[in-house]
């Protein structure tokens, strides 16, 4: 990979970061209600007021504001949260290992479980296997994933009692080791299938349309003339070149498996920055909100850069651009 | 195969593989649309939502929001879908539900279409600047998490359709600003471009004689799609509490269900149905629509 991708790549990450930055100081500032009357309270004093305006740096021009305001974020200081009464960042920063648990074992199940099946669809377009899958994948798809989570929850955990119907771990077991994974996981397994079930479809397709592709292509046609199976075909020369968009698509799905895993979280009672979110919410602890909102982005963006960074370093084609 | 899902245009690719047969679309006409099974069985999903949304007050059985009988009744002959905690009948709440989530798809697909085919054309067409403009744009808003977007926008300004329409149709449009600029790219190279341009038109003709008319038919697709992923979204924004309780939508009625899951099933199962077969239907018609288009 040349220096020269590394660098423009990395140079676009700027303009993004400083939109993100601007989108939440506007937000912030479009928000009703006025910081300096919530602190002191009504009815006070104006030179108390204006002193207060003076300490918090209120009174200076909009665009000095935004300077310190991207200044402080760069330091890690997003606020503090009002119910907690500490730093917003460390607030949702200790919710991330959770939810990375959640969407991490979501994205690998979609996968590997999308990898075979649309290799399947695809090796025989509009056949009854290919039909067959795609209208699996396009039905998860195309309903709403607090939905599949409320009747994973109706059918598998309460009526066929298969695995806990909330939290991350047992209440009240105190256990360690082995047996505190193992309990995890079975925590884990419906929440992250449930999860995996809205980022299947966007896979499957995606292997799809990969392997029909590339099964019209010149180096199949050479591995098939001198008498490839047809098995190895489709899984050493067709597959491994159909599954590198894959890649791509991870970051680009990245927001969205984010906001699909704080619904999910709610469902399940996970306790991660979705839970978090939704507690955020219902004690308007505005401080956490938008600092959540800023790192999701933040995450977005990195997780777009790693993915395209990857991408270039698997597919030469890209780094020549 | 014109990819179902756009939300992962890998921009570096796509121009190169849209091209060939970008030039070679048929028009798509609804009896082609319609023979396919997907457009078929997309179009009976479709008119049914609309018909439910349009003849809502005929086909209610009761006032969506007047007690109708015992809160949490199991559905019945006389409450078809059950009632809600305080005893509102479940059917006539899915009914009128529609028009609201409808409605609030509709904006933010118009507004999304404005943004997108706007941004798309100018860039597509003038290049230079104001493509370089409206690519850091298409960035930015392209990594910007939606969903937390308006979740924060609805917390600090209060629940309102008009808050969501506004920040999911003014963040929506990415998607189709590249598709709209790489179909400007390829047409505006095509014989009938020249001719247009040589025989004297104005810039504004060119723009809306030429150049929007042959751009509509992949950006009607993807405003399809982005029809169900919006409804997705209400459902999710009503489902954390979100929604205005004073207008029924189908994601106000779906956020009562996960109090009452071991209770009252048909509070969940009834109104995400809803949701699930507009957006099935308007995703199978949109796949039906770009395949014809596309020749397959």
């Amino acid at each position: 990979m040349s220096t020269r991708f590394v660098l423009r790549r990395l140079l676009q990450v700027v303009p993004t970061v400083a939109g993100i930055l601007l989108v939440s100081f506007v937000l912030v500032h479009a928000a009703p209600g006025d910081p300096v009357l919530a602190l002191a309270g009504e009815h006070g004093d104006a030179r108390y007021y204006a002193d207060m305006r003076r300490h918090f740096g209120l009174d200076q021009p909009l665009p000095r504001q935004l300077v310190t305001y991207a200044g402080r974020v760069a330091h890690g200081d997003l606020g503090f949260s009002y119910v907690q009464g500490r730093s917003a960042a460390a607030v949702v920063m200790e919710r991330v290992p959770a939810t990375t648990l959640l969407t991490g074992t979501a994205l690998l199940v979609a996968i590997m479980a999308a990898v075979p099946l649309g290799t399947l669809a695809g090796r025989r377009p509009f056949g009854a296997r290919d039909v067959g899958v795609s209208a699996l994948a396009l039905g998860l798809y195309s309903a709403p994933v607090f939905w599949i989570g409320q009747l994973a929850i109706l059918v598998i955990a309460l009526r066929f009692g298969l695995a806990p119907v909330q939290g991350m771990i047992t209440a009240g077991g105190d256990v360690t080791g082995l047996a505190r994974a193992a309990n995890v996981l079975r925590h884990l397994a419906l929440p992250a299938l449930v999860l995996a079930s809205q980022e299947l479809a966007v896979f499957v397709r995606l292997t799809r349309s990969g392997v029909i592709d590339e099964l019209t292509r010149d180096h199949v046609r050479t591995a098939r003339a001198k008498g490839v199976g047809e098995r190895a075909v489709l899984l050493r020369h067709a597959l491994p070149r159909a599954l590198l968009p894959v890649v791509t698509v991870i970051g680009a799905r990245a927001g969205h498996l984010v906001a699909g895993a704080a619904v999910v979280e709610i469902v399940f009672g996970w306790p991660g920055t979705g839970r978090l979110m939704l507690d955020a919410l219902q004690t308007r602890d505005t401080p956490v909100l938008l600092a959540l909102f800023l790192l999701v982005s933040l995450a977005v963006v990195l997780v777009n850069l790693a993915t395209d960074l990857a991408y270039a370093a698997i597919d030469p084609r890209v780094r020549l651009r | 195969m014109p990819p179902l899902i756009p939300a992962f245009d890998s921009a570096e690719l796509a121009p190169a593989r849209a091209a060939p047969d970008a030039v070679w679309r048929r028009r798509a006409s609804w009896r082609a649309v319609v023979a396919l099974p997907a457009g078929a069985i997309g179009a009976t999903l479709v008119v049914g939502v609309l018909a439910m949304a349009l003849l809502a007050p005929l086909l209610a059985t009761a006032d969506p929001f007047a007690f109708a009988a015992a809160p949490l009744s199991p559905p019945s002959f006389a409450h078809p879908m059950g009632t809600d905690a305080i005893g509102r009948d479940l059917f006539s709440g899915v009914l009128h539900g529609a028009r609201t989530s409808l409605l609030v798809a509709s904006a933010v697909t118009l507004l999304a279409c404005l943004c997108g085919v706007g941004v798309g054309l100018l860039a597509g067409y003038y290049g230079g600047i104001v493509d370089d403009a409206s690519l850091r744009a298409t960035e930015l808003f392209q990594v910007l998490p939606r969903f937390f977007l308006v979740v924060v926008a609805l917390a600090l300004f209060g629940p309102g359709i008009d808050r969501v329409v506004l920040t999911l149709g003014l963040t929506s449009w990415p998607v189709l600003a590249r598709v709209v600029r790489g179909e400007v790219l390829v047409t505006r190279e095509l014989d009938f471009m020249v001719a247009a341009q040589a025989s004297g038109a104005s810039r504004r003709r060119v723009l809306w004689r030429h150049l929007l008319p042959n751009v509509f038919p992949s950006a009607a697709v993807l405003l399809g799609l982005l029809f169900g992923q919006v409804l997705l979204v209400e459902a999710s924004i009503g489902f954390l509490g979100l929604g205005d309780p004073n207008v029924l939508s189908w994601g106000v009625l779906a956020g009562q269900a996960q109090g009452f899951l071991r209770v009252a099933w048909w509070l969940s199962v009834f109104p995400g149905l809803a949701i699930a077969a507009a957006v099935l239907g308007v995703n199978l018609l949109a796949d039906a629509v770009s395949s014809t288009m596309s020749g397959r």
